[in-house]
């Protein structure tokens, strides 16, 4: 029995949570589970596959997950900054999670796969890493493994973006959004996002018309970035979430590369750390301003 | 549009720049710029806000999505603001949304940022004509779209 399914089964027979959110086998790949009897422990498992940011289960939008009760969630050093990030807003308490952070050596773009990490599977946000070793925990566990292969990807398509013209960038943009049906799963997927009523759904006044229009779509996606910028934390569930493909990850990306220009600010999984949005400094850059 | 383009403008197309200022600097600029008799291109819409911190984004990308070619952001200079601090939490928001709209594609011409006080009527002259200037320069934005029906 793994460290992980150890751990799960005491916190559950000592009735500590009342449910375990982790990753299991599936039909297709790994995918998340809820394991509610200490005798289920033994389902759990942590490899490469896991993918997914199990941290939105604890978004309190989310009104099954909640009924389950006081929950522990299995999480990398990434998703943790999720869990840091509801802790910071408000959304959940500290003391009503228990976090079972897991040393990880990067994981997959894609948990229904199972290969080697090389430069061309591993998920682009691994590159770089600094909380392969979490830092927010209440149960530290697994050995560390390596560190990953860097996969430049996506990168490279910003990089190669910026050296387009604008109108180049406003066809590529045109077409990537053309293909939106405005299901708005990127939403769903997203840990941080946890608004009652999304302003996407405002009819008076309607910001944002719910049908899929290339100026809707535009619309959409600038203003759940623009909400994010700050507070993502680059898990990238809302490209794997789009059914179109649609390369979310680079808005994301670049939105938090120019927070971190210009605020010094890398999403943080330190919950007492305030995000850049909402605070300021006097001497902020100002260079775009007349 | 046709019937304002002054004589001498060539131009058979002229843009629609609107603009979010605050009541009480840059609104007051643009009072102080229009008694003063500053001669200004005839292009912009002012829309009077409480302070630069309640332009939200979707105020723009909505204001581009219904006509505008070009849309001016403008309210006291930092340190000035009515309410302390309002333009310092603006001016963090509109950085995020100045690279982001050059990311999507729009030129950054079209979007001008300014600081404006009330006894700068001058500046206001100059930020409304160099932003006409340049927006006429670029021409329409997404005309394609406009015809789709994007004028509502």
């Amino acid at each position: 029995m793994s460290e992980l399914q150890e751990t799960a089964r005491k916190l559950l027979s000592e009735g500590t949570v009342s449910v375990v959110i982790g990753y299991e086998e599936g039909p297709r790949g790994v995918r998340p589970a809820f394991i509610t009897a200490p005798a289920q422990a033994d389902k759990l498992i942590f490899d490469t596959r896991c993918v997914q940011n199990l941290a939105t289960y604890l978004n309190p939008r989310r009104k099954q997950v909640a009924q389950l009760g006081r929950a522990a969630v299995v999480v990398k050093g990434c998703d943790a900054r999720a869990v840091a990030g509801m802790i910071r807003e408000k959304q959940i308490e500290r003391g009503n999670v228990v976090i079972l952070a897991m040393r990880c050596g990067g994981v997959l773009q894609n948990p229904e796969t199972n290969s080697e990490l090389t430069t061309q599977t591993v998920s682009v946000r691994c590159g770089g890493c600094t909380v392969r070793e979490p830092k927010l925990f209440d149960h530290l566990l697994g050995e560390l493994p390596p560190e990953p292969p860097v996969n430049t990807h996506r990168v490279e398509q910003i990089a190669a973006l910026m050296k387009m013209s604008s109108s180049e960038r406003w066809t590529f943009w045109t077409e990537q959004l053309s293909r939106c049906i405005r299901c708005h799963a990127c939403r769903e997927a997203c840990p941080m996002c946890f608004c009652v009523k999304c302003t996407a759904e405002k009819s008076q006044p309607q910001w944002i018309d719910s049908s899929s229009t290339p100026q809707a779509n535009r619309a959409w996606q600038t203003m759940r970035v623009l909400h994010q910028a700050g507070r993502c934390v680059d898990c990238l569930e809302c490209e794997r979430a789009c059914p179109e493909h649609i390369p979310l990850g680079l808005l994301a990306r670049y939105v938090a590369d120019s927070v971190e220009r210009r605020f010094e600010y890398t999403a943080s999984d330190d919950p007492t750390v305030p995000a850049p949005i909402g605070v300021y400094r006097t001497d902020d850059d100002e260079e775009f301003i007349r | 549009m046709s019937d304002e383009v002054e004589p001498g403008n060539h131009h058979a197309w002229s843009p629609n720049v609107v603009a979010f200022v605050c009541n009480w600097c840059t609104y007051t600029g643009a009072d102080l710029a229009g008694t003063s008799r500053l001669k200004m291109d005839p292009n912009v819409r002012v829309i009077k806000l409480p302070c630069s911190s309640r332009v939200n984004p979707l105020f723009i990308i909505k204001a581009f999505e219904r006509g505008a070619d070009g849309v001016i952001v403008s309210g006291c200079h930092t340190g000035d603001c009515h309410y302390s601090t309002g333009n310092y939490h603006a001016r963090r928001r509109f950085a995020i949304l100045h690279d982001l709209l050059q990311f999507m594609g729009v030129e950054e011409d079209r979007v001008t940022f300014a600081w404006v006080s009330a006894s700068e009527g001058n500046k206001w002259q100059q930020v409304v004509n160099e932003t006409t200037a340049r927006v006429q320069q670029l021409g329409p934005f997404a005309p394609s779209e406009k015809q789709n029906g994007g004028v509502q």
